[in-house]
C-alpha cells in the first residue's frame, strides 16, 4: 500500500535499496510506463510503416476534399459537393438529434414506467414489470432490426398509409405528422425561450421571498401561465403568419408536414423503448430508497401529498436516481451508434463511409472516438454539476 | 380494548377479504385506479387474442412453403422449421452440426455449474479449462478424426456463447488488474489505468469493433495478420475489461479501511494483502453486478454483426435474405429474441437470488 507516503524518517543518507518501498514504487512505475510507451511506439511505428507501404497519407487534410456521397437526412444544408468535414458535422448533428430527443422521451416514458411499477394497482404494476423484463433482456440491435423491418416491410406503402390519428400517417416511408409553418415560428420559439428565462428568475425571487417572509408563491401555475402567454404575445406582436402544415399524398409520396424517416423512427423507437426500461428500474429503486417514515413525517407536519412528493420525497429520491440516470443517458448516446446497422446517417455511419472512400482509417476512428468522448464528458460534467447541487450536505 | 368481550369478535367485512377484497384493494382502490385497471384490461383484451391468433390460430402448421405461409398469414412456423439450423449454427457444415450443438451444451453446462455454489472451489477453474479445450476441439476439429472447420464458418448460437464466455473469462483478470491499478498509490500506474478505463467507457463498442476491424491490421507488423473473429473477440475483451474494472473498484472502495490497516499490521505484502484479505471480500460484494456485466456482454455480442461476423443476430438476418423466404423478418427476429430472452432472463433471475443469498451475512 503506502509505498509513496511511507518514507523512513530516520534516513539522512538514503541509498538505493530494494527494501525501500519508495524506491520499489519508483522502479515499478518506470517499468510500467516504459512498457506502455514501448507498446505505443511499437504500434505507431508499425502503423506508419504499413501506411507508407499502402501509400496512405496521414493527417486530417482529407477533410477539405469533396465528399461526393449523399446523406439521407440532414439538419443543415448538405450536398455531395460539400467537404468531408461538412459531412462529419452533419453526422454529428444527426447523432445529437436522435440522442437529445431519445433522452427526453426515455426519461418521460421511463419515469412513468418506474412509477407504475410501484403502483398499488396489481395489473398496472405487473404489466410494466413485464415490459421492463422483456425489453431489458433482448439486445438493442435486434430490437432495432425488428422496428426497422416492421416499418419498412410490414407497413403499407404511402397510398395505403395507416392513419392512427387525423393527419398522422404511418407508412413504409416513415412517420408523417403535421407541423407548423410560417414566419411567426421564430418569434414563438423566441417567446418560449424568454418564458423559460422569466420562470428561472421568478423561481429565484420566489425562493428568496419565501426564505425572508415564509410566504409561498404558486410557482407551478405562474410558470404554466408564462409558458402559454409569452409565446402567444410574441406571435401577436410579430403579426406573422402561422398555419398548420398537413402532410398530403401527392403522387407516390407525401408532401408537407414533418417527416420522420424509417431509419430515424426505428432508431428512436428502439432507443426509447429499450432505455426507458432501464430508466424505469432506476426511478423505481430511487423512490423505494426513500424511507417510509419520510412520508409519515411530512404528513404529520401537514404537507399535502403533492407537496410531500415535491418537497420531501423527490429531492431525496433524486440523489439516488441521478448517478445511475447519468449512465443511462450516456448509454443511450453511445447506443445511438447502432444507427450504422440500419442506415441512419449518424456520425459512425458517415465516418465509416468516408473511411471506406479515403482509406483514412485511423483518422476516421479518431474522429468517432473524439466525438463520443466530447459528448460523454459533457453529459457527465453536466450531470455531476447537477448531482453536486442536489447532493446531501453533510458535516 | 374490549376485544375480549364475548360475542364482539367479528369477521372483517365480506368486501375486505377473499377474492372481492383482493380485487378491491389491488385493482379498484380509487376511481383513478379503477380507470387504469379498466384501460389495462381493455388493452389486454385487444392484445392477447390478437397474439394467440397470430401465433397459433391463423398459421397453418402443416405449411411447408413460403407461399402457403403468405396465404394464411400469421406466424410462419414453416420458416422456423426450414431455417432453424441456419439460424442456430450458421454456415457450419450441415452434417457436422452436432459438433457446435455439443459445444453449446458444454458451454451452457459450464455456465450452469459456475452458478451452483457447490462448484465454487478451485477445481471449477480446471473444469473451465477442460470445457474450453473441448469446445475448441469440437468447433475446429482436425484431431480425433474430426474434419477441420475454419472459424470463418462458425456461426449462430455457439459463436454468441463463445464470444461472451471467452469475453468475460479474459476481461475479468484484466479488469481486476486495472481496478487494482486505479486504486494504486503510484501516480504513474494510476494514470495509465484511469486513462484506459475512461477512454474505453467513453466510446461505444461499435467504434471499438470498427477499430479492431480496420485499425488492428495496421498496428501489426507486415505479413502478420489476426483473423477477423479473434479481432472482434479482442475488442470485446478490451471493452468489457473497463466495465469489470469499474465494478471491482466499487467493491474495493466498499472495504473498510480497517481491513487494509489490519493486513498492514500483520506485515503482509501488497499481493498477499490483496489475495488473502481484500479481494475475497471485495469480489463477494461485486458478484451480482459482475453477473449484470455478463448479461450486457451477452447482448452486446450481437454488435459483431456490424463488422460482418456470423453470430446469432447475423444468422437471423441471413435467413431472411434468402429470396424464397423474403419478408419473414418478424418470424426470424422473434425466434432469436426468444433465445436471447431465455438466456438473459435466467441469468438475471439467478443474479437476484444470488444477491439475496450473499446478502444474508450482512443483514442485521
Amino acid at each position: 500500500m503506502n509505498e509513496t507516503t511511507h518514507r523512513a524518517p530516520r534516513a539522512p543518507r538514503r541509498r538505493w535499496s530494494w527494501n525501500d518501498p519508495a524506491t520499489r514504487a519508483l522502479i515499478y512505475q518506470v517499468v510500467i510506463l516504459g512498457l506502455v510507451a514501448l507498446g505505443v511506439w511499437y504500434l505507431t511505428s508499425n502503423t506508419l510503416h504499413n501506411l507508407a507501404a499502402r501509400n496512405i497519407s496521414t493527417g486530417f487534410d482529407f477533410l477539405h476534399e469533396e465528399a461526393g456521397f449523399a446523406i439521407g437526412e440532414s439538419m443543415v444544408q448538405y450536398s455531395p459537393a460539400d467537404t468531408y468535414g461538412h459531412a462529419v458535422v452533419v453526422g454529428l448533428l444527426n447523432t445529437l438529434k436522435v440522442s437529445v430527443i431519445g433522452v427526453i422521451a426515455a426519461t418521460l416514458f421511463g419515469t412513468l414506467l418506474g412509477i407504475s411499477r410501484l403502483s398499488k394497482n396489481w395489473l398496472i404494476s405487473r404489466l410494466s414489470g413485464l415490459y421492463i423484463e422483456v425489453m431489458r433482456n433482448i439486445p438493442l440491435l435486434l430490437q432495432l432490426f425488428f422496428w426497422y423491418a416492421l416499418i419498412t416491410e410490414i407497413m403499407p406503402g404511402p397510398r395505403q398509409a395507416l392513419q392512427p390519428l387525423p393527419d398522422v400517417f404511418v407508412s413504409n416511408r416513415g412517420f408523417k405528422i403535421p407541423w407548423f409553418k410560417g414566419d411567426a415560428m421564430d418569434w414563438i420559439f423566441g417567446g418560449l425561450a424568454l418564458a423559460i428565462v422569466l420562470i428561472v428568475l421568478l423561481a429565484h425571487w420566489a425562493r428568496r421571498r419565501q426564505d425572508a417572509t415564509g410566504q409561498i408563491f404558486p410557482l407551478g401555475r405562474a410558470a404554466l401561465g408564462l409558458l402559454v402567454i409569452v409565446p402567444v404575445l410574441a406571435f401577436w406582436i410579430s403579426g406573422g403568419s402561422l398555419e398548420i402544415d398537413r402532410p398530403e399524398l401527392k403522387g407516390f409520396n407525401f408532401q408537407g408536414g414533418l417527416n420522420m424517416s424509417p431509419e430515424f423512427s426505428a432508431l428512436l423507437l428502439g432507443l426509447v423503448t429499450y432505455t426507458s426500461a432501464f430508466v424505469g428500474e432506476v426511478v423505481r429503486s430511487g423512490i423505494q430508497a426513500v424511507n417510509q417514515g419520510q412520508w409519515e413525517a411530512a404528513s404529520s407536519i401537514g404537507l399535502s401529498r403533492a407537496r410531500t412528493l415535491r418537497l420531501v420525497i423527490l429531492p431525496q429520491a433524486m440523489r439516488v436516481i441521478i448517478p445511475p440516470m447519468t449512465s443511462q443517458y450516456l448509454n443511450l448516446t453511445k447506443n445511438s451508434s447502432l444507427a450504422v446497422a440500419i442506415g441512419y446517417p449518424d456520425i459512425v455511419a458517415v465516418t465509416n463511409t468516408i473511411l471506406n472512400q479515403t482509406g483514412q482509417a485511423i483518422e476516421g476512428i479518431m474522429i468517432i472516438m473524439a466525438a463520443y468522448l466530447v459528448v460523454s464528458l459533457s453529459i457527465s460534467i453536466f450531470m455531476n454539476w447537477y448531482n453536486k447541487r442536489i447532493a446531501l450536505v453533510e458535516r | 380494548m374490549d376485544r375480549t368481550l364475548p360475542g364482539t369478535d367479528r369477521l372483517p367485512p365480506r368486501a375486505d377479504t377473499g377474492v372481492v377484497g383482493w380485487l378491491r384493494s389491488r385493482l379498484f382502490s380509487s376511481p383513478l385506479n379503477s380507470i387504469l385497471t379498466i384501460l389495462a384490461l381493455w388493452l389486454l383484451m385487444l392484445a392477447i387474442p390478437a397474439l394467440i391468433d397470430y401465433l397459433f390460430v391463423k398459421p397453418d402448421f402443416a405449411a411447408t412453403t413460403a407461399a402457403q405461409c403468405r396465404e394464411t398469414g400469421g406466424y410462419c412456423w414453416a420458416f422456423v422449421r426450414e431455417k432453424h439450423r441456419l439460424i442456430l449454427f450458421g454456415i457450419y457444415p450441415y452434417d457436422e452440426q452436432w459438433r457446435p450443438l455439443l459445444a453449446s451444451v458444454i458451454l451452457v453446462g459450464a455456465i450452469v455449474c459456475s452458478c451452483i455454489r457447490w462448484f465454487w472451489k478451485p477445481f471449477l477453474g480446471l473444469l473451465w479449462v477442460v470445457a474450453l479445450v473441448a469446445v475448441g476441439v469440437l468447433m475446429w476439429g482436425g484431431v480425433l478424426g474430426l474434419t477441420y472447420v475454419e472459424n470463418a464458418k462458425w456461426g449462430g448460437l455457439p459463436l454468441t456463447l463463445i464470444l461472451s464466455t471467452f469475453g468475460i473469462a479474459f476481461a475479468f483478470p484484466f479488469g481486476l488488474l486495472l481496478a487494482l491499478g486505479r486504486r494504486s498509490h503510484m501516480p504513474g500506474v494510476k494514470a495509465v489505468c484511469v486513462v484506459y478505463i475512461e477512454l474505453i467507457r467513453g466510446v461505444p463498442l461499435v467504434s471499438l469493433l470498427f477499430m479492431s476491424s480496420v485499425m488492428l491490421p495496421l498496428f501489426l507488423p507486415e505479413g502478420f495478420s489476426i483473423d477477423k473473429l479473434l479481432r472482434a473477440q479482442i475488442a470485446i475483451i478490451l471493452f468489457a475489461a473497463a466495465y469489470v474494472a469499474e465494478t471491482v473498484r466499487g467493491g474495493l472502495q466498499a472495504i473498510p479501511k480497517g481491513q487494509y490497516e489490519g493486513a498492514d499490521s500483520l506485515g503482509l505484502g501488497y499481493w498477499q494483502q490483496m489475495r488473502k484479505i481484500i479481494l475475497p471480500q471485495a469480489l463477494k460484494i461485486v458478484i451480482p453486478p459482475l453477473v449484470g456485466i455478463f448479461i450486457s456482454l451477452f447482448k452486446d455480442t450481437s454488435l459483431v454483426v456490424i463488422i460482418g461476423i456470423f453470430d446469432l443476430t447475423q444468422a437471423a438476418k441471413a435467413a431472411v435474405s434468402d429470396a424464397v423466404w423474403r419478408g419473414f423478418s418478424t418470424e426470424s427476429y422473434l425466434f432469436i429474441s426468444v433465445i436471447y430472452f431465455i438466456f438473459c432472463y435466467s441469468i438475471s433471475r439467478y443474479s437476484l437470488s444470488l444477491e439475496r443469498k450473499l446478502d444474508q451475512g450482512q443483514r442485521r
